[in-house]
């Protein structure tokens, strides 16, 4: 019974759905206020029974009912329960019912908490809403179902897939999800605003929210599967510039240039088109995503399973979706009032080079992505477009932003004053150049270019340190007045500052654990001592040991430093036998932000067994960048006052910084 | 009876959800407007000047720019006056009731099995029973021998029912584990080896052939060891040890034994002239074969010829065998595509092709 009232109430969400994306545009057509209001209340009934449907399978999932095909076949009774419930999402079929109830969870926070909104804007969105949810209901119950039952169900079933039995599996698709269809909302009110003809400056003031939210999830959710690949996979990599991370760092990219083009719309009025247009690729780039992964085009731990039946139908959603909001765009476009004007040095300008690299950064990932199947498709050939692309490419891009990234903020709205901003960030300079030659001397003869991209990084983050200072007025006013200012100034200007300092620790990271990576590779029998970073490594014995479903084998290394005892490392190998295939465990010293990585191979004839060895300095600052980001952005999120970018006026003298 | 009620308690639930709104008077809720947006702005101005983040000239031209946005914002009010549609709200109300629930309903039935019950893997026994599909028994044999995983006897029941069912891999584990644990013996180094074969598509690998030399090693006329020795010896193409094999296994054997006419076939494959005829009785015994040899032995059978008429493309009989080969193993793209290559082997030649035309009716794949 639960099955099928899980299967009953998520054809119940469609037919809401379906009802939800029209009657709400008649009545807005018609100007009748409850027509409109049963955008409302369907919104949150279908949260209700999309909520209901997802409890259901988890329900179905925990008491291993395997007259379930989807629990049968992405379950096994003997897997911990955290496993049973996480492995809800593990699998294609639930992962879309995971995807549709993000979409339902947001629909209902604009129908819950929208009362700000005009009531035609909140019908309209919603009834976008409702468009896309119905196209997904739609694509789960025909080609995705997770209720179909087996009428003689198996006693057992066929297990996760073991990668996927990790702590990972609770966090990062749900995060990723968040973000992914957060950003769902933007593209609503950019539809909405579209069909309205009307757009202002208050239009990116109640977008603002739902933006940031799904960027912090979003962001959060790419560190997560990075963080997670690099400990779960056994190569210590933490970036493989993989179609599938590629097209969560598309619309990452999208996602932050419409948040910044927002800021613009909102505090001045103007970037209004490019900003509509930014929602609606960013949305674009996030169904992109599920149609890479979902569709069964690329292979990799992502596609839970292949149909061509659900490709061909995410395809024809994506098409419609896509091709049909940008059309709505260029007949609508044109006839949105233009905003207001402003030099090319401000911060508007500034904003307008973020996006402007942003976008191309974005661009040459799309290409990247697509050229290799575009070319198999056409060709028949595989070519693989791996780091070098990348890094020539978005590499280049990503520094040239990292240079403008300190001076955006100390621009003045309107018009500013670039050898100003120039003379303000003469401390981050200095900085900046005292880290490049310390790490010079100290690795003379090494790496040239690291450095370079150090002090780069420390730029990032110092010139960020100096526009919070600057505008506290630290050390021109007496400590305790700056401290008072500093109280007074807007959450979001230090969230902006969190966030950018963030992009450089991330940065510092990536070139830390690329350049001075250290690495032992050999087959170890015990007692044998590896070396690696000054760090003495013993492989005390190896032992096997019995998991719930799975077989272990644990190594213990004994980790000395300059003779000091300190830790014993145990990374390990599982056997899974219901689905007869093995994971690695790898184990991990964290020493400040620099890790001890080891991970296990085959065991040879003889006994000995394959050992990896990394070092890997500052490899955490990698992930804790990225927190900062987020951090910061939950800062902006938490600033409910309204925004105003004061403009400069045109003879004033400079006086004190306009506010965030 | 309970599944249809909560059915319809939730479907009653989401028709309230749209009834719910059109009932209510229409001056409910005004909603808010871009003005409260920008009177807020202009406040917040205040606010900031006084907190001294920005300059007295700055907020008076962000007062003078937000009030232009103001005075925008009044002229295009948004919000018209409410009117009420009565025939659209009526039209609503009709869909949310009747439309609704039928198709609600109808699409459940297209997709779902309200005839079945629960299945919690808890509420159900785990006893043997005769009615189980073969596949609970040997997932409850699984799960005994996960938790007892030196029990040798059950690896030795387990392993051949699992070579039956075609899951070779799991099979080869099990063998493995009943040499370890239930003892060595020619029989399961063979058994291991043919298992070893299935799942390599019965191919006899380099590792398949390293069980059945060990079986030999163990019991020199331990019998399916010896014929598999010599199908490895035919599919490397070394047609005149594998028929050295099999002749001395026949020589060794008793007139009665049950695999003679499986080694006379395979004889008469490799083309050994001192064997006998491939009796209808020889055929007839090979269907008793177990899966695993009968496959290998047709696969092979047949890969041969493929490769023959690869290089001699003149045999139409070998081409009419190949194709019905394939007919046969209902491969019937390979069936098509042997066909295609047979028409341009024998294109020259206009006897032959009527030859093969002809014989290709009577397989009924002509056209």
């Amino acid at each position: 019974m639960i099955a099928e009232a899980g299967h009953y109430a998520l054809v119940l969400a469609l037919g809401l759905a379906l009802i939800q994306s029209t009657v709400p545009l008649l009545g807005a057509r018609w100007g009748d206020h409850a027509l409109m209001n049963v955008a409302r209340s369907t919104a949150l009934a279908q949260l209700l029974f999309v909520a209901a449907s997802f409890t259901a399978l988890t329900m179905l999932h925990v008491v291993s009912d395997f007259s379930v095909a989807n629990v049968f076949e992405n379950s096994h009774s003997m897997k911990p329960l955290l496993y049973k419930i996480t492995g809800v999402w593990g699998n294609h079929e639930g992962s879309m019912l995971l995807w549709v109830l993000i979409l339902a969870l947001f629909g209902g926070l604009v129908a819950a908490f929208g009362n700000n909104l005009p009531l035609s804007l909140r019908a309209h969105v919603l009834a976008v809403q409702g468009w896309v949810a119905a196209a997904f209901y739609l694509f789960i119950l025909v080609t995705s179902n997770p209720f179909l039952r087996i009428a003689s169900p198996p006693i057992e079933g066929r297990d996760l897939n073991p990668v996927l039995q990790d702590i990972g599996l609770a966090v990062h698709p749900p995060m990723l999800y968040l973000g992914y269809v957060g950003f769902s909302i933007s593209f609503s009110f950019a539809v909405a605003a579209l069909i309205e003809g009307r757009i202002d400056a208050a239009w990116a003031r109640w977008v603002r929210p739902w933006t940031l939210v799904a960027w912090i999830f979003l962001t959060l959710g790419i560190a997560m599967g990075s963080y997670w690949a690099y400990y779960e996979l056994g190569w210590g990599g933490w970036w493989f510039w993989d179609p599938v991370e590629n097209a969560s760092l598309m619309p990452w990219l999208a996602g932050t240039a419409l948040l910044h083009s927002a800021v613009v719309m909102e505090k001045r009025n103007a970037l209004k088109v490019w900003t509509i247009l930014l929602s609606i690729l960013t949305f674009s780039l996030s169904l992109l995503g599920t149609f890479l992964v979902r569709s069964g085009v690329l292979t990799s731990v992502h596609a839970f399973a292949t149909d061509p039946a659900r490709g061909v139908f995410i395809l024809l959603i994506l098409c419609l979706f896509i091709g049909g909001s940008l059309s709505l765009f260029a007949w609508r476009a044109s006839s949105l009032k233009q905003g207001g004007l402003f030099a090319p040095i401000s911060r508007e300008g500034a904003l307008v080079l973020n996006n402007l690299l942003i976008t191309v950064a974005c661009w040459t990932v799309l290409l990247g992505t697509l050229y290799p199947m575009v070319h198999e498709v056409l060709t028949g050939n595989k070519v693989s477009v791996g780091a070098p692309y990348f890094n020539l490419t978005f590499g280049p891009l990503c520094l040239g932003l990292m240079l403008a990234v300190p001076f955006g903020p100390l621009l003045a709205w309107k018009r500013g004053d670039l050898l100003g901003a120039a003379q303000r960030l003469t401390a981050a300079g200095i900085a900046a150049l005292i880290a490049i030659a310390v790490l010079w001397a100290w690795t003379w003869g090494g790496a040239t270019f690291a450095p370079l991209v150090i002090g780069l990084a420390v730029f990032v983050v110092a010139g960020a340190m100096t526009d919070l200072a600057e505008r506290m007025a630290l050390f021109r006013v007496p400590l305790g007045v700056a401290m008072a200012r500093a109280r007074g100034l807007p959450r979001s200007t230090w969230g902006s500052a969190f966030a950018h300092a963030g992009v450089g620790i991330a940065l510092i990271g990536i070139v830390c654990e690329t350049t001075w990576n250290s690495e032992y590779i050999g087959s170890m029998k015990p007692n044998d001592v590896a070396k690696v970073a000054g760090y003495q490594l013993k492989l005390d014995g190896v032992t096997q040991r019995q998991g719930p479903n799975f077989r272990e084998m644990i190594a213990q290394f004994a980790v000395t430093l300059d003779g000091d005892e300190l830790r014993v490392m145990t990374p390990s190998k599982r056997n899974f036998t219901t689905r007869n295939s093995s994971t690695t465990e790898a184990a991990l010293l964290t020493r400040g932000a620099s890790q001890l990585y080891i991970s296990l191979g085959d065991t040879n004839a003889d006994g000995a067994i394959a050992v990896r060895i990394y070092h890997k300095p500052l490899v955490l600052l990698i992930w804790w960048g990225p927190v900062l980001m987020a951090f910061g952005g939950l800062l902006s999120l938490s600033d409910r006052r309204l925004r105003v970018g004061a403009p400069k006026p045109a003879k004033a003298a400079r006086a004190l910084q306009p506010a965030e | 009876m309970t599944l249809w009620f909560v059915f319809a308690l939730m479907t009653v639930a989401a028709i309230f959800a749209v009834l719910w709104p059109l009932s209510r008077s229409s001056s409910a809720q005004p909603g808010g407007s871009e003005a409260v947006v920008y009177r807020d702005q202009l406040a917040e101005i205040d606010r900031d000047v006084a907190a001294g983040l920005i300059g007295v000239s700055e907020a008076e031209a962000a007062r003078v720019e937000i009030g232009r946005r103001l005075l925008a914002a009044a002229e295009g009010q948004r919000d018209l006056p409410a009117r009420s549609n009565l025939s659209l709200r009526r039209a609503s109300a009709i869909v949310a009731l009747v439309g609704l629930p039928i198709a609600a309903v109808t699409f459940y039935l297209a997709f779902g099995s309200p005839w079945l019950g629960d299945f919690p893997l808890a509420s159900r026994t785990r006893t043997a029973d005769v009615n189980q599909p073969l596949d609970n028994m040997v997932a409850q044999v699984e799960a005994h021998l996960e938790k007892n995983p030196a029990d040798g006897r059950g690896w030795t029941v387990l392993a051949p029912v699992l070579a039956r069912l075609g899951r070779y891999e799991d099979a080869v584990r099990a063998y493995r584990n009943a040499i370890t644990y239930a003892g060595d013996g020619a029989e399961r180094r063979s058994d291991l080896g043919e298992a070893l074969a299935g799942a390599a598509g019965g191919v006899v690998t380099a590792e398949a052939k390293a069980e059945f030399e060990r079986a030999v090693a163990q019991s020199a006329d331990e019998p399916k060891a010896n014929y598999f020795l010599g199908l490895a010896a035919e599919q490397d193409g070394r047609q005149a040890d594998a028929a050295a094999i099999w002749r001395g296994m026949l020589a060794k054997a008793s007139a009665d034994a049950p695999w003679r006419p499986l080694i006379e076939a395979a004889l008469t494959r490799v083309g050994d002239p001192a064997a006998p005829a491939l009796s209808n009785d020889a055929v007839a015994a090979a269907k008793d074969m177990s899966e695993a040899d009968r496959g290998a032995m047709i696969r092979g059978m047949v890969d041969r010829l493929a490769t023959r008429l690869k290089q001699d493309g003149d045999d139409v009989e070998g081409w009419l065998r190949l194709v019905r080969a394939y007919m046969v193993m209902g491969e019937r793209d390979k069936a098509v595509s042997a066909l295609t290559d047979a028409r341009q082997a024998v294109a020259n030649d206009a006897e032959r092709l009527r030859q093969l035309n002809e014989g290709l009716k009577n397989l009924g794949l002509d056209g």
